[in-house]
């Protein structure tokens, strides 16, 4: 008998027992492991697409998309540095570490990055030269790991970006895999070759906002005061981390919601710790807005960023930039189905792959085999990942102009609507229709 | 020698003129007075410089240190040396949690007792204490030596990678992974060096070595009652 549900309709899957859901159970039960695995949550949440803006009509002047300026260029670190970055598209390419990605990829970034004149950042993995050639705006993180730091690349950075947390995984650190240990990677690491590369979860020498104040204040005196410093956290109880890295002396506050990727985490981490980036963003808006430093802190979101409406409803609800991972990874080339035979071969499929611990990746970006590595041509994904970063700013810059805008930095929650009563919550604007935002009253 | 007073200069100030002299070196001996406790006292030099702070320090003083030949005469707070590169920073008196975290050259000499974490995820340096150590000291440490010359205290060396640690007192615990190993020659020629450049005079044979059972290097799932 088949088990098509078309040709037997009365065969029902359970909602609670999926197929997927039974696979997992099967696969524990095989290996006694927990899956391991890249990406991001794969989940469905609440995101930007449950949210609309109110274009321009009889109450507001929409401005001529060919012909009114609508500006994007943005700067960040204007609280203490004395060299602030400034960027030409308020989209950023989030951190991501050499040794989880091939030396190509990390170039091919920051050629991307540069042509159109925004940042890139590191990982924890330390500074590669080719980085730092490629991008004219580098962010240079200062994670728990402390893998590759140094005090020169921190001169060399644009910016340093102290890293608590990230979205896929609040409160989890991270663990490199001795597959992808190659010799240059666990010499800039400092560790045997081949064995799995653990990252802590806290830094090694400061626990709480106190202490990281002094941090701080220690990595400004390191760099003369020169460069901004960020502080990046996985959104969870983003209101109160906001007000403590505010008071802790950060110039700029990066907030990375849970569709944020990675490049190894457990299954159940990815899927269940921390909170959407729709929800994170009124929150840490709120914190700036009430301690005065809303724009004077800039805040940068981050987590499942996709296109150009995703960018303008991010800056709609307060944020002065973005940064991207995962789809930038997307548009050199991961998950292309090109490589549909490839993906097969290791069990996998296009659209589907996400093993990104494992350094099999048929694409060359997650991966140190230098025959995958030589599939990405940085060049060529560098040109690639350009012309994404233009058509997200182009769009972004339609959405605005038609809500009357000449800056992206002037959209605002009111050009925002709600499609779901648990969207209109979260982001904080009302559902479509009604004058209704839940939780302030009637 | 040039001295700054940081009852009348700032840190800024002190560091600033600790920073200029990587361009041109127009001052190799530096007094600092009066530092009371405050943090990130002359971090991030790159000068073969000869730095004496007359006093107590704070928080994370040496800090990224290169070249230069720092000594506190007095306690340091958390973090002194972290991340230093090469060069010398010598505590005359006890050091704070989190002593030499993350440093990857140079020598530490902590005279009197170190706190908690001491050489947390050290990647190359080598500490000498000539007291005691705290708990959870040389944690997932990576690469160089921990020679301590009293006790240690819970859970030395858990999650250890490649450090050589020295021990001459009681170790109260061994932390995951962490094991005593044997002292061959190799070790007691090792141990004699650093006893010499630290300029502690002790009896390496009266030490034990802990090391890496390199158990955990690869994550199997027998051992999950480890983590």
């Amino acid at each position: 008998m088949s088990n098509d549900i078309n040709v037997n309709p009365g065969l029902r899957e359970s909602a609670t027992f999926d197929r997927t859901t039974m696979a997992e159970i099967r696969r524990a039960a095989d290996t006694g492991i927990y899956d391991i695995r890249g990406f991001g949550a794969k989940r469905k949440l609440p995101h930007f697409d449950d949210l609309l803006f109110l274009g321009a009509s009889m109450s507001r002047y929409p401005l001529e998309g060919y012909r009114e300026k609508c500006n994007t260029q943005v700067t960040l670190g204007t609280r203490f540095a004395k060299k602030p970055i400034v960027i030409e598209t308020p989209v950023t390419i989030a951190g991501m570490s050499f040794g989880a990605l091939s030396a190509n990829a990390k170039e091919a970034l920051g050629r991307g990055a540069s042509i159109v004149g925004t940042s890139t950042t590191t990982g924890d993995g330390g500074m590669t030269p080719e980085e730092r050639g490629q991008s004219s705006k580098l962010v240079y993180q200062y994670l728990p790991s402390r893998y590759g730091m140094n005090p020169d690349d921190l001169r060399k950075a644009d910016a340093i970006e102290v890293v608590l947390g990230q979205g896929a995984k609040p409160g989890g650190g991270g663990m490199l895999l001795g597959q992808k240990i190659t010799d240059r990677v666990a010499q800039m690491r400092n560790l045997p070759k081949g064995i799995d590369q653990r990252s802590a979860c806290r830094h090694p020498d400061w626990t709480g906002p106190d202490d990281l104040a002094i941090k701080i204040q220690e990595l400004r005196e390191i760099t003369d005061w020169q460069v901004p410093i960020y502080i990046k956290v996985g959104a969870t109880r983003t209101y109160y981390d906001v007000k403590l890295a505010v008071k802790a002396g950060a110039d700029v506050i990066v907030v990375d919601g849970m569709q944020g990727g990675t490049a190894a985490t457990q299954d159940v981490f990815i899927e269940h710790v921390g909170i959407p980036t729709m929800a994170a963003i009124p929150q840490a808006v709120q914190a700036l807005q009430e301690m005065g430093m809303h724009r004077k802190v800039q805040l940068i979101v981050s987590g499942g960023i996709r296109n150009g409406a995703d960018v303008a409803k991010c800056m709609a609800l307060g944020a002065d930039a973005v940064a991207i991972g995962t789809a930038a990874l997307v548009a050199l080339g991961c998950n292309d189905p090109k490589w549909s035979a490839e993906y097969e071969k290791i069990g996998s499929a296009a659209g589907f792959y996400d093993d990104y611990q494992e350094g099999k990746d048929p694409a060359g970006i997650s991966t140190q085999d230098p025959n995958l590595m030589q599939r990405l041509d940085p060049v060529e994904g560098g040109r690639r990942l350009a012309n994404y970063l233009r058509v997200l700013t182009l769009e972004a810059q339609t959405l605005a102009r038609a809500c009357g805008k000449n800056d992206l930095r002037n959209l605002e929650p009111e050009d925002l609507v709600a499609l779901t009563v648990e969207s209109a919550a979260m982001a904080r604007v009302p559902l479509a229709g009604t004058s209704w935002i839940p939780g302030q009253g009637f | 020698m040039k001295t700054i007073d940081l009852a009348e200069s700032s840190i800024r100030e002190l560091n600033q003129a600790l920073h200029d002299q990587a361009q041109e070196c127009l001052e190799r001996e530096f007094e600092v007075l009066n530092p009371k406790g405050q943090h990130n006292i002359a971090c991030g030099i790159d000068q073969n410089l000869s730095v004496d702070i007359r006093g107590h320090a704070g928080y994370f003083c040496a800090g990224m240190n290169k070249k230069a030949h720092v000594v506190i005469h007095g306690n340091a707070g958390q973090g002194v040396a972290e991340n230093m590169m090469s060069g010398t920073v010598r505590v005359k008196g006890d050091a704070s949690q989190a002593a030499g975290a993350t440093a990857q050259g140079g020598l530490l000499v902590i005279e009197g007792n170190a706190g908690a974490r001491c050489g947390i995820s050290m990647k190359g340096v080598d500490i000498v204490v000539k007291g005691s150590v705290g708990h959870m000291s040389c944690f997932m440490g990576q690469s160089g030596s921990l020679v301590v010359c009293g006790d240690a205290g819970e859970a030395l060396g858990d999650s250890l990678y490649e450090v050589h640690i020295y021990v001459k007192g009681e170790v109260k615990s061994l932390g995951a992974d962490c094991v005593e190993k044997e002292m061959r020659p190799e070790h007691i020629e090792e141990l004699t060096e650093l006893l010499n450049r630290a300029g502690v005079d002790e009896d390496p044979a009266s030490f034990k070595r802990y090391g890496s059972a390199r158990q955990l290097y690869n994550f199997k799932v027998d051992n999950a009652s480890a983590y």
